[in-house]
């Protein structure tokens, strides 16, 4: 093995580089040059992204332990774009009084995450693959106890490292049996001994209940709502956008890579699933009062429309759910970001809270409604277009009842975006959120990610540059 | 580019004109320059196209251009004009056009209003325009959200029931439709979302049973069909004056229009084999429709199971499969819209002054404003189906057409549909009757002022399109049949 392998993992090394910048800055900054720690932050991050934006050839590295694609190189560049729209949402809170004394740690905790789930998505062998997943569920839990003082916050944590442990268990049994009947851990060499025996099956319904949990489908769901809500608003969005969107694409190579001939089986399993939860996350959805917890439930039945991509298991699947994890990606983002600026000046995060918003902040609940439009499918915002290739690719395998049940459900989520949007615009209110002047930090970002609802669905482009690379089974 | 794009691109440059306004006066010049150069618009490519198929140009569609968009579902930004369209066209840009002018005075965040206002004329034009199954599909959408904030901000009543009804049967009915719509593209096996490609395609006549109810209804809901018509008397009735006009007098058409363009014309066998399940539903919306209306009280419930009825009627005839019928029904969705936009925009009007709609509560009102009252007349026997006023023109072409399906079943439905013109006749007479004869019931309304200049430049403007129909109907209906002559072969 030759140490110019380590040059292969760019992407890697690039984010590791940051990492450990910011640890140095952080140590051995002043107190006055750690004001700028935010910034920095954020331009190395940036540079990070810049510099990764352009895929690589497809490689090999370590004996076949490590892959790159051009596919999951996109990916990464998606996440990226998502991490650093979070971390400029981030500002406020990161320089709040109760965080400020831990505000290095936090950068260095997101950034080890989002490194776990690059060797997630890299990864070519299941023991890298599990190693990834830790490194991205540990500091995870960390970032949702991150307001330690907020009982509910702790409470997060707790929950989410308890399950999150329990379910990596479930998967690393899931693995162990594999490896007791193929004999490998090369996802290269796996699909040859794969032969559908009973043992196999249970082994691979271990190995996806960690991956479904992290993707909180239904029945795997429950630890969300109640971390999206006790979570620290960024550590949230971050959840539900970044990590979800994460697992979802690396859910979807390893069924196409290593347990393509198990179509049968797991699309039989993920039928079910989708259904249920899609269908269970929108009913539940519709009687929250907490935004977060609102969103929580709607992110759950997001991941469910995602799923549709995998179903088809085909190379428009895998096309049209990078994209939906993409379009998502900025719509969701908005709405967080719109939440977190309210919640951070005003403390309110009750949809009724919101009464009114219209007259006193414009230009939020605009955000805010293009965000909700693009979630609920509503053209001519990036969510109808994503929405759609989803269903045509899962319309071409024929699914077409399961479509039918999606669209259905697409009407009963339309109901409650907009129950926010009536709120917004037509609830009168005596005492309206006050007018908020955001950061630029949060109005950049906010920017970017309505200008990415507008245009990501009209330019079509974007969509046909990831069809370009997207395998099918 | 192709001029037929003009027609998305005046309300975008619209849309990003208000954006930029402040005050009233700008929006105003920026709606109504924006409107006429619609109106002026339409006029002229019905000029040009009377003047190109005479020429004897005598492809389908005409001026059809199209540009690609996202290659691997080939989804192409496609436009093209028929007889039909450029009908639908003429009367979406006059109702715009007048719509922009009842809603002169709007105090209520103008600037969002008309924003809103520009984004359904998107949706609306878009439409007509197009003749790709996609974006067909993406602008129909379109023009269907701007209806919740439109009535929920503005509206009146329980708006905000009526708002989230209208919208969610409506995005249900897209639900439907989208399902017909990826069935059609991928059991027509031409990877084309083109309707003229998909057209010279077969479908599959077991799959055809499938995709064409769920195609049919979904257009249909917003066609009233019933029993999916609810959502139209609660909406319409919550709705301010202008946003009534263009929901019945062209959003309503939409739901027409693509019932026959996508359901009808793609998948003829099967719409031949079900059309009976969908004659007696549109049978019972013509008929049911009209007896709503007569024991209404408020006046835009009236109007609108009114509606319910009359696009019943055009339904109806686009389902009798036969080159009079369609004309008929094409015929009637131009009468009806500029007829009940009329009946909308006067309502308004009457509300405006009197602030009720009960009809118990009003009475003698043609002493007090004769402008009004004469049009509401006019408007009522436009609708009750007068020789000279559009409603009798589309409404015999209607029967004419279904009466030549010689089979028992549809004499007996084009019989039963018939006497919905008497009870018409018994809701709108009763209306006038009460509502401008008689004395007058509430002694405030002694001081009542009559209609103003843009009020009356609106109902004008309707009242000379009506009756320029029905005066002059043949142009149009030679248009219309032409049109369906070359692509009805297959029935």
């Amino acid at each position: 093995m030759g140490y110019s392998n380590f040059l292969l993992l760019k992407e890697e090394l690039s984010l590791v580089a940051i990492i450990i910048l910011l640890i140095v800055y952080d140590l051995f900054g002043s107190q006055k040059k750690q004001q700028y720690i935010h910034p920095v932050a954020c331009v190395l991050f940036l540079l990070h992204t810049l510099l990764n934006f352009f895929p690589p050839e497809a490689c090999e590295a370590f004996g076949g332990m490590y892959a790159c694609s051009p596919m999951g190189s996109i990916v990464k560049t998606i996440l990226n774009i998502g991490t650093l729209l979070i971390l400029l949402q981030a500002r406020n809170w990161v320089n709040s009084e109760s965080v400020i004394i831990r505000r290095g740690e936090f950068y260095t905790i997101l950034l080890c995450t989002l490194l776990g789930m690059y060797f997630m998505i890299s990864a070519n062998n299941f023991l890298l693959f599990f190693i990834g997943l830790e490194a991205t569920s540990i500091p995870m839990a960390i970032l949702s106890a991150y307001d330690k003082y907020k009982h509910q916050s702790a409470e997060a944590g707790a929950k989410f490292i308890l399950s999150a442990t329990f379910a990596s268990g479930l998967s690393l049994y899931g693995i162990s049996l594999i490896y007791g009947t193929v004999g490998t851990l090369y996802f290269a060499d796996i699909p040859a001994g794969i032969d559908g025996s009973p043992l196999q099956i249970m082994a691979f319904g271990f190995f996806v209940v960690g991956l479904f949990f992290k993707i909180s489908l239904v029945p795997f769901h429950q630890w969300t709502a109640d971390v999206y809500e006790g979570a620290p608003t960024t550590a949230t969005s971050y959840f539900s956008v970044i990590s979800k969107g994460a697992a979802a694409f690396v859910l979807m190579s390893l069924l196409f890579k290593v347990f393509g001939n198990l179509i049968i089986e797991w699309q039989a399993i993920f039928y079910a699933v989708i259904i249920a939860t899609i269908t269970l996350a929108n009913l539940s959805a519709i009687r929250q009062q907490n935004l977060k917890r609102f969103l929580a439930y709607s992110s759950i039945s997001q991941a469910g429309y995602i799923m549709l991509g995998v179903i088809s298991g085909s190379a428009a699947g895998m096309t049209s759910l990078v994209y939906y994890i993409l379009v998502y990606m900025v719509s969701n983002l908005a709405a967080f970001g719109v939440i977190a600026i309210i919640e951070y000046r005003t403390g309110k995060i009750d949809i009724r809270d919101y009464n009114g918003l219209y007259t006193t902040n414009p230009r939020l609940s605009v955000v805010m409604m293009l965000a909700l439009f693009s979630l609920a499918g509503i053209p001519p915002f990036a969510g109808f277009f994503s929405k759609f290739f989803i269903f045509a690719a899962a319309a071409q395998q024929g699914f077409y009842v399961l479509v039918f049940i999606a669209l259905l459900n697409t009407i009963i989520s339309l109901y409650y975006y907009l129950l926010v949007v009536k709120a917004m615009f037509i609830e009168k209110s005596e005492t309206p959120v006050a007018p908020i002047r955001s950061d630029s930090y949060t109005r950049i970002s906010l920017i970017a990610c309505t200008i990415g609802i507008l245009v990501l669905g009209l330019l079509s482009g974007i969509y046909e540059h990831i069809g370009l690379f997207s395998f099918g089974i | 580019m192709n001029f037929l794009s003009l027609f998305v691109l005046i309300p975008v440059l619209m849309l990003g004109g208000l954006f930029l306004s402040g005050t009233m006066k700008q929006i105003r010049t920026i709606c109504a320059t924006g409107a006429s150069l619609l109106l002026l618009l339409a006029v002229t490519l019905t000029v040009m196209y009377l003047g190109d198929r005479h020429a004897g140009h005598t492809a389908e569609m005409l001026y059809t251009a199209s540009a690609v968009w996202y290659t691997p579902l080939n989804i192409h930004y496609s436009v093209g004009v028929d007889g039909i369209s450029v009908a639908m066209l003429l009367l979406s840009s006059i109702i715009v056009f007048t719509g922009i002018f009842t809603s002169w005075k709007m105090e209520v965040f103008p600037k969002e209003y008309f924003l809103w206002f520009c984004l359904l004329s998107i949706g609306v034009f878009g439409f007509f325009i197009s003749t790709d199954l996609f974006t067909m599909f993406m602008l129909y959408e379109i023009a269907l959200i701007p209806m919740y904030l439109l009535i929920g901000v503005w509206g009146t009543g329980k708006k905000e029931y009526a708002a989230m009804k209208l919208t969610l049967m409506l995005m249900g009915g897209s639900a439907l439709l989208l399902i017909g719509i990826l069935g059609i593209y991928y059991s027509s096996g031409g990877n084309t979302m083109n309707i003229l490609e998909i057209a010279r395609l077969s479908i599959p006549v077991a799959l055809q049973r499938w995709f064409f109810p769920l195609t049919f209804i979904g257009f249909g809901v917003l066609g009233a069909l019933f029993p999916f018509h609810t959502w139209s008397p609660d909406g319409h009735a919550s709705a301010p004056t202008a946003v009534s006009m263009l929901h019945a007098g062209v959003l309503m058409k939409l739901g027409g229009y693509g019932c026959f363009r996508v359901a009808i014309c793609l998948m003829p066998e099967a719409a031949k084999e079900l059309s009976w399940i969908f004659i007696l539903l549109t049978g019972i919306s013509v008929i049911y429709g009209a007896y709503s209306a007569i024991v209404q009280t408020d006046l835009k419930y009236i109007n609108a199971y009114s509606s319910v009825s009359h696009c019943g009627l055009v339904l109806f005839a686009i389902l009798m499969l036969n080159q009079t019928a369609i004309t008929g029904a094409v015929m009637q969705m131009l009468s009806h819209g500029l007829m009940t936009a009329l009946f909308f925009a006067l309502i308004g009007m009457i509300y405006g002054r009197t602030h009720t709609r009960d009809i118990r509560e009003m009475g003698g009102l043609m002493k007090v404003i004769p402008f009004l009252g004469v049009c509401y007349v006019i408007a009522g026997l436009a609708s009750l189906g007068l020789p000279g006023l559009s409603g009798f023109v589309a409404e015999m072409t209607v029967f004419v057409g279904s009466f030549q399906e010689a089979d028992l079943f549809h004499r007996i439905m084009t019989i039963v549909a018939c006497t919905s013109i008497v009870i018409t006749a018994v809701y709108i007479l009763r209306v006038v009757g009460k509502l401008l004869y008689g004395s007058i019931v509430d002694s405030h309304h002694l001081e009542l002022t009559d209609a103003v200049w843009y009020e009356r430049f609106a109902v004008i403007v309707l009242i000379l399109a009506i009756a320029g129909i029905g005066l002059a109907p043949l142009w149009i209906s030679d248009m219309i049949r032409e049109s369906l002559g070359s692509i009805n072969l297959n029935f």
